[in-house]
């Protein structure tokens, strides 16, 4: 970290001298470990072509930043890019004209055939202009398995969800928390979601999350979700600890079993120096259901009077999406890139399970681009409630029906 | 407080003057700022912000009316709910908490007693520090792994539990430890110089009565220190509904939603839902209850002074 | 408000030194210290204390070793996100903020008070009577109206934008302190200027400012230690490099990189708090009268 750091200092301060460089503010919500080492190497790329990166990181989640990095362009102070997940975060912003149009660079690079799947350049489009350049691909359905802890409870691994439901007694036995979990309602809203593919499958999440139909979202499909997050919600009672990270690193240091968390854990794995199929394990879907969601990050470029600036921004924006860019910042995101056509032969095992499954298709829209920044975060308070106290499974149920039909 | 009204203010009455316009033009430019705060941003903020509660605006501001539909919505969240019942829980301990303790303190300190500047120096400090320093203080205190729970436990009472920031039930009062600490200095403050104002000649009068000292307080001092009570109510009640910073660092409305306050509501579903007329609607609620408890001291302070 | 010169103890009189009443009256003022006092223990001893030490769980027990690393971690070396600068650029962002904003404050707060104590024109009253009700409004409901005027005035996110928001809050509580301190300065030392053909300005300078000082002082006191306390408005009126202290101490202590470095954070918490701990232990008795004024801004 602090390497980098100094660094990325030095070579701001070689291309400060160069006469034709252009500072960039960028806004980002990546302060951990694996995501600080990720976004250095967009910092790097950017730097080594003579201009200068302005690191403008916010602390917390996307929930804090967001607001802050909104106020800004609202106020009328936009920054020069900004990390925003794609989906419906940004529309008003877009159609108040707050955000520059990128349709011309990007068919000069030719994304429309570059990028895979298609449906994340759509949710960067707006009646048929492109607006954002996604930079990779998240999913979120991962389960994280910790050996040492395996080791303790002098169990196997498991395979799938299900078996590590059934080995949470001896782990509890051996002092060890079944399932970590971060205090905030996006982590349990995603592990929620991710149990829902697992065990509802993808046509009644579909129905539910794509089409807000709340009659599948009150029948039996459902239910049984709520009843597999209720008992979760036993396994991970012991957990206290805040940030995602912190409950990874949890998993990391063998003090809990398990962590439902996105593909971008695996960052903090590499930061660790854990091996994959040695320290630790994933399950993509769960190991129930092979197919994971293609949220992911995306960055726009709020719009600027200053013809260098609006120049240096449709650089930038080629630049991220460029094949070496993609693979170095992926491989250090633990991220999968955004191009089909490129190389990832460098990643480790769990990628390589994610890039497979995306190869075969199996893929879905997330949830940020189905549903509104204010329907997520009511999911996302009814999941806080339901995950820190006693609530019958049915009434969380009967109250994210109301939320679905609700939902715009 | 009560200084609002006192000061007798007659000054450039007597004078005449020919006109009402250009009279004293310079105190009228000096006047400006505090004339466009209290007209633009104070009224003129307000009123865009009522008005735009009854919108459906997202994002940005709009004026796409929807009448009260944000305010059904409003009452119809359990987190607001939630909210509430929690600022209430929380206003009334702390209210009473700190009054008690406020006065019970200053009467200590007015015991003629010796380092009463050291002890009121140690009451007072932490109202120079911040919430967010507060808040991160005493999160480390109540760690239930390091903090006071282990060093209980450490001591032989294995089964110790005080864990409130992990406790839904009891979270409120971890936030309450930590608010009463910052602020029940300023309260002892305010009590004891209403103490020093009480003639001396009462206790003398009381001694030779041979009412006793707990008595004298109950009976003649506390009904005598009217004024300087509702002072520190108002004080109080108008810090409780800003709670925002400590709970931010503190709990950050956790576990769960069980620790969530009114004022985050309002900032969360403004940039974050990013449902302004969803904010706006809390923030008037926030408003009303304000006017709620401005309005019954308002006719204690200016409506009993009339009387008497 | 009370006045809060405190003068001698009212109460009665304890009779022996050693009396129960007396032991139990110390005892009592003793514990309760403890309760105050224990945050800022607890807050020193883990900032000098190394991260293994402080897995082994005592929280309160004193440093084995001395250590001084936290603090120049929180100082200067504290990451969010790709920013290792710590605390440092916080610091001076709020001296940046904080000169200013207690200067141009202070100066509009008083002139508002001088004309409203000694040069009342019609309505006066009136907005008076509005801005003192401005400090109870909640300002949640004035956040969202403010975000605009800033960016129409073109200051959204510039420290200058968060000056202003400071001076727009601070100006009713400090024009109150004003405006009842020039009140009771004598009618007739007022006129006899007047007589002399003295004007507003003049009187301003040569009569009012000179006698005003105490409460020049309380009023510096009480906006250096709001505005420095300050979290809301920070937060929300700049970006991540004009940051506020206590703004940049919040993302410091929730940006974890891999554990919890419950030292640094301890040690970037008083950092933060020293500002305003100086001047309380400064400034002793003025202090009290400072924030007893301040109190009604909450």
């Amino acid at each position: 970290m602090k390497l980098t750091t100094k660094l990325l200092a030095a070579t701001a301060i070689v291309s400060a001298s160069a006469a034709s460089a252009v500072e960039l503010e960028v806004t980002h919500w990546w302060t951990s470990g694996g995501e600080a080492a990720a976004v250095a190497k967009f910092a790097e790329a950017w730097n080594a072509a003579g201009n200068t990166w302005v690191d403008g990181a916010i602390a917390g989640s996307g929930g804090t930043a967001r607001p802050i990095i909104i106020s800004r362009i609202l106020g009328g102070d936009p920054m020069g890019a900004t990390q925003l997940n794609h989906g419906r975060q940004a529309e008003e912003l877009i159609e108040a004209g707050m955000m520059l149009d990128l349709t011309d660079v990007a068919e000069a690079g030719g994304w429309a055939d570059i990028v895979n799947p298609s449906s994340l350049l759509d949710s960067c489009t707006l009646d048929g202009r492109i607006y954002c350049v996604p930079v990779n691909i998240h999913s979120a359905q991962w389960l994280w398995l910790s050996h040492e802890a395996y080791e303790k409870a002098g169990q196997p691994v498991p395979s799938d969800w299900n078996e590590f439901v059934a080995s949470a007694p001896a782990l509890t036995e051996a002092g060890i928390v079944p399932l970590a979990m971060g205090q905030q309602g996006w982590q349990q809203n995603l592990a929620f979601g991710a149990i829902t593919i697992a065990v509802a499958g993808t046509d009644a999440w579909r129905e539910v999350t794509l089409n807000k139909n709340a009659d599948v979202a009150r029948g039996p499909e459902y239910t049984a979700v709520f009843e597999a997050v209720a008992d979760a919600r036993e396994l991970a009672r012991e957990s206290n600890v805040q940030d995602w990270n912190q409950a990874t690193n949890m998993v990391i240091t063998g003090m809990a079993g398990a962590q439902l968390m996105g593909d971008w854990a695996q960052g903090e794995f590499s930061v660790a120096g854990q091996v994959e199929g040695e320290d630790y394990s994933c399950l993509p879907g769960l190991g129930l259901n092979e197919i994971l969601d293609t949220g992911g990050d995306a960055f726009y470029f709020p719009a600027n009077d200053d013809p260098e600036i609006t120049a240096a921004q449709k650089e930038l924006a080629a630049l991220l999406i460029s094949p070496e860019v993609q693979v170095s910042f992926n491989l250090a995101k633990g991220s999968l890139p955004v191009r089909g056509d490129i190389d990832m032969a460098a990643a480790n095992g769990c990628m390589q399970k994610g890039l497979g499954i995306l190869a075969d298709g199996g893929v879905l829209p997330s949830g940020d681009q189905a549903l509104s920044a204010d329907t997520q975060t009511q999911i996302e308070d009814l999941m806080a409630e339901f995950w820190s106290g006693d609530m019958p499974a049915a009434d969380a149920q009967a109250r994210y029906a109301d939320l679905i039909a609700a939902a715009d | 407080m009560a200084v609002v009204e006192d000061g007798t203010l007659n000054s450039a009455k007597g004078a005449k003057r020919p006109i009402r316009l250009f009279r004293n033009p310079m105190a009228k430019i000096a006047s400006i700022p505090m004339i466009l705060t209290a007209m633009v941003v104070f009224v003129g903020g307000t009123v865009w912000t009522i008005v735009h509660s009854f919108t459906g605006s997202r994002l940005l501001p709009k004026l796409n009316w929807v009448g009260f539909d944000q305010y059904e919505r409003l009452w119809d969240t359990p987190r607001w709910l939630i909210s509430i019942s929690n600022l209430a829980l929380y206003g009334i301990c702390s209210l009473i908490l700190t009054l008690t303790i406020g006065f019970i303190l200053a009467a200590l300190l007015d015991r003629k007693i010796r380092f009463e500047s050291a002890f009121r120096t140690i009451f007072l400090y932490p109202f120079a520090l911040s919430f967010v320093v507060t808040g991160l203080a005493w999160q480390w205190i109540l760690n239930p792994d390091f903090g006071l729970q282990s060093l209980v436990q450490g001591w032989g009472w294995e089964s110790f539990q005080f864990d409130p920031l992990n406790n839904p039930d009891i979270v409120m009062f971890g936030l309450l430890i930590a608010g009463i600490w910052q602020g029940s200095g300023l309260i002892m403050c305010i009590m004891l110089a209403g103490l020093r104002g009480i003639d001396e000649d009462i206790w003398k009068a009381a001694r030779v009565d041979g009412i006793g000292t707990v008595k004298t307080y109950v009976r003649i001092i506390i009904p005598m220190m009217r004024p300087v009570f509702i002072t520190s109510l108002v004080l109080i009640a108008s810090g409780i509904i800003k709670l925002y910073d400590l709970v931010v660092a503190q709990t950050n409305g956790g576990p769960g939603i069980s620790s969530e306050v009114p004022a985050k509501y309002v900032i969360n579903y403004m940039f974050q839902a990013q449902n302004l007329g969803q904010g706006f609607a809390a923030s008037t609620m926030m408003l009303c209850s304000v006017i709620i408890i401005l309005i019954p001291w308002a006719y204690l302070e200016f409506g009993g002074r009339k009387n008497a | 408000m009370p006045d809060i010169a405190l003068t001698g103890p009212r109460g009665p009189k304890p009779k022996k030194r050693f009396s129960r009443a007396n032991i139990f009256l110390y005892g009592t003022l003793i514990m309760v210290s403890m309760y105050y006092l224990l945050p800022l223990y607890v807050m020193i001893v883990t900032s000098l204390k190394g991260m293994p030490e402080i897995r082994l769980g005592n929280v309160f027990g004193p440093p084995l070793e001395v250590t001084f690393e936290p603090w120049v971690k929180a100082w200067s070396e504290a990451c969010t996100g790709l920013d290792c600068t710590g605390l440092s650029k916080g610091f001076w962002n709020s001296v940046q903020i904080l000169i200013p904003s207690v200067t141009l404050s202070i100066a509009i707060a008083s002139l508002n008070g001088y004309a409203l104590s000694h040069w009342k024109f019609k309505g006066s009253e009136v907005f008076f009577t509005i801005l003192i009700l401005g400090a109870f409004i909640p300002y949640q409901t004035m956040l969202y109206p403010i975000v605009i005027m800033l960016r129409e005035i073109g200051l959204m996110g510039d420290l200058w934008g968060l000056v202003l928001v400071h001076t727009v809050f601070g100006m009713p509580i400090l024009t109150l302190l004003f405006r009842n301190y020039f009140a009771s300065i004598p009618e007739e030392l007022f006129k006899a200027a007047r007589v002399d053909g003295a004007g507003f300005w003049r009187i301003y300078f040569q009569i009012m400012l000179p006698m005003a000082l105490p409460i020049f002082v309380v009023a510096i006191i009480l906006q250096v230690t709001g505005i420095w306390n300050d979290f809301l408005f920070g937060v929300i009126y700049t970006k991540p490099a004009t940051y506020p202290m206590t703004v940049q101490l919040n993302n410091i202590v929730n940006s974890v990189q891999g554990i919890k470095e419950y030292n640094v954070n301890m040690a970037a918490t008083l950092l933060t708090g020293l500002v305003p701990l100086v001047i309380y232990f400064a400034s002793g008795k003025l202090f009290v009268r400072g924030i007893a004024a301040g109190a009604v801004k909450g």
